[in-house]
């Protein structure tokens, strides 16, 4: 059962799951997100799984904040098995034109380049949740040696496409957009496609993402789809 | 077909409607209309269904040439506009049904002392949907004319124009408040004594870096004594989020659906329709309430709404 339901203003709930950003928290939440979606409570307008949070926001119209609280207390949890999501393939383009901060990162994690990328491509992400703008997933947890802050002043326009890294996650900006995260490479694959409304994400929580470096010339050959 | 051309676009003219649910999951905001008790009221004066798409403007709006068989339309918000008839100008008033025929302009100048107006027509405009829904987000590209802001020289086809009784009217004044109203947020503690001292006491300046996205006020700082960032977690509109360094933003209804800043508070639902009237330059001061009192609050802003509705005659 949930504990320690705070309000989030007068028309959202705030469910803690715990201070750690790991997998089996993250499950945690997922699984949560599934059950209080599928209930189809009356009033609720959103559901936004994060790290270890999850936010239940519903519209003061139809129902508040106590009678919202008291049904998510007493859900019966069905238990998903499936919460592993699927496994996602995305090929990433490094050349120098897209890795618009490959040279700081040199610089910062003092390692060379191509060791840089061959700690990034040798693992498997697993993405906690997507958001923030539309499709944009948050994945992890890379390298230990590969970590480092946003940079200070964040970009006003990152190009659609790219990947970015820091802390110890990646994320791949689904259209431009402002943004801080390092850049490291770019993908031709459309992460967001708004005309198909039931799955607009390539990647969903749960998922697992593996990335795969090509050249210039196939992604040339890839974007022109 | 019954439409309207664009000869100005105005400066943030986007169609608007109720917005879109259960997508946040997925990074997609809520949009629609920012001030809602304007929109529903802008729909109703027009004999329309409450969830009718409507032209939302910011500033100064755009300037329209109609062209087919004549039409009810009426704006709403705080607003100066004219009717342009054979080069007579009509100066308009909001919340009352005008009627447009060939050839008529309509000249949306500007938002008096407030940020958006509303133009809802007897019919429906010729508009696409994603979920549901025809708000458009201009980040995103979503919703009608392709997820973009009305351009100039583009045409707006309208279906189904049904020219009603053209005296509906409502007399309505938007009142402007400088008090906000707001619940603490998750993060209050973060906050030093003087920071949250300095959050209730003191009055903030909304900044020319506002927009459907968020509002971002200055004026005194709010030292944060725990840690600048958190762990990024869901938001909603009216979270009031302060970034390292130490300016209040807002969140509005076309917010990145994840935030990684402390929250020091939440604005109550009852005060959003006003908080997003606010223009630049414009003061706020927030006061602390409770959740108990936020929901009377809401409730007393409902029967208002419907109330008013009562009232168009």
């Amino acid at each position: 059962m949930l504990k320690n339901i705070l309000n989030l203003g007068d028309a959202a709930l705030y469910c803690d799951f715990g201070k750690e950003v790991s997998k089996e928290i993250n499950y945690n939440v997922i699984k949560y997100f599934k059950n209080i979606r599928d209930k189809q409570i009356e009033g609720i307008t959103n559901i936004t799984p994060s790290y270890n949070k999850l936010i239940i926001s519903f519209d003061l119209n139809y129902t508040n904040f106590k009678s919202v609280k008291t049904k998510i207390e007493n859900l019966e949890l069905k238990d998903f098995t499936n919460i592993q999501g699927k496994s996602v393939n995305i090929p990433i383009c490094c050349d120098d034109s897209f890795a618009l901060d490959i040279k700081r990162l040199e610089k910062k994690l003092n390692i060379t380049k191509d060791k840089i990328y061959e700690k990034f491509f040798s693992k498997e992400y697993y993405c906690y949740m997507t958001g923030f703008i539309a499709g944009h997933p948050f994945l992890g947890d890379t390298d230990k040696k590969l970590r480092v802050k946003r940079l200070e002043t964040p970009r006003v326009k990152i190009p659609k496409g790219s990947v970015g890294i820091t802390e110890q996650f990646c994320n791949i900006y689904s259209f431009e957009s402002p943004g801080g995260w390092n850049i490291i490479g770019n993908t031709p694959l459309n992460i967001f496609d708004k005309s198909n409304e039931l799955k607009p994400n390539l990647i969903n929580p749960g998922d697992t993402v593996k990335f795969n470096q090509i050249t210039i010339e196939e992604y040339k050959e890839k974007n022109k789809k | 077909m019954n439409h309207f051309r664009v000869i100005r676009s105005g400066i943030n003219t986007t169609f608007q409607d109720l917005g879109r649910k259960n997508l946040y999951h997925m990074g997609i905001p809520f949009s629609g209309a920012m001030d809602n008790r304007n929109y529903i009221l802008a729909n109703a004066i027009a004999g329309n269904k409450e969830d009718k798409p409507v032209i939302e403007f910011a500033f100064q709006g755009p300037l329209l040439k109609f062209k087919g068989k004549k039409i009810n339309f009426n704006i709403t918000g705080n607003v100066n506009f004219n009717i342009i008839k054979n080069k007579n100008k009509i100066e308009g008033e909001c919340y009352k049904n005008y009627i447009l025929e060939d050839g008529d302009e309509l000249d949306i100048l500007s938002t008096n002392k407030s940020v958006y107006g509303y133009l809802a027509i007897s019919g429906n405009f010729d508009v696409n949907y994603n979920w549901d829904s025809c708000s458009i987000n201009t980040k995103a590209k979503i919703g009608a004319n392709n997820g973009n802001k009305l351009e100039k020289d583009q045409l707006i086809n309208i279906l189904n124009s049904h020219s009603l009784n053209s005296k509906r009217k409502l007399k309505y004044i938007n009142s402007k408040i400088e008090n906000i109203r707001v619940i603490k947020g998750t993060n209050f503690n973060y906050f030093s004594e003087q920071g949250k001292k300095i959050f209730f006491d003191k009055k903030f300046t909304v900044t020319k870096l506002s927009d459907r996205m968020g509002m971002r006020l200055e004026g005194h700082k709010i030292e944060n004594i725990e840690d600048t960032n958190i762990k990024s977690e869901g938001i909603i509109k009216g979270v009031i989020q302060v970034p390292a360094d130490g300016n209040p933003i807002i969140m509005l209804s076309d917010h990145g659906t994840i935030g990684g800043y402390p929250k020091i508070g939440v604005v109550i639902s009852a005060d959003y329709d006003k908080l997003v009237q606010l223009p630049p330059g414009s003061k706020i001061k927030f006061k602390e309430i409770e959740l108990s009192e936020a929901e009377m609050l809401f409730k007393l802003y409902k029967m208002e709404t419907q109330n008013l509705v009562l009232q168009i005659q």
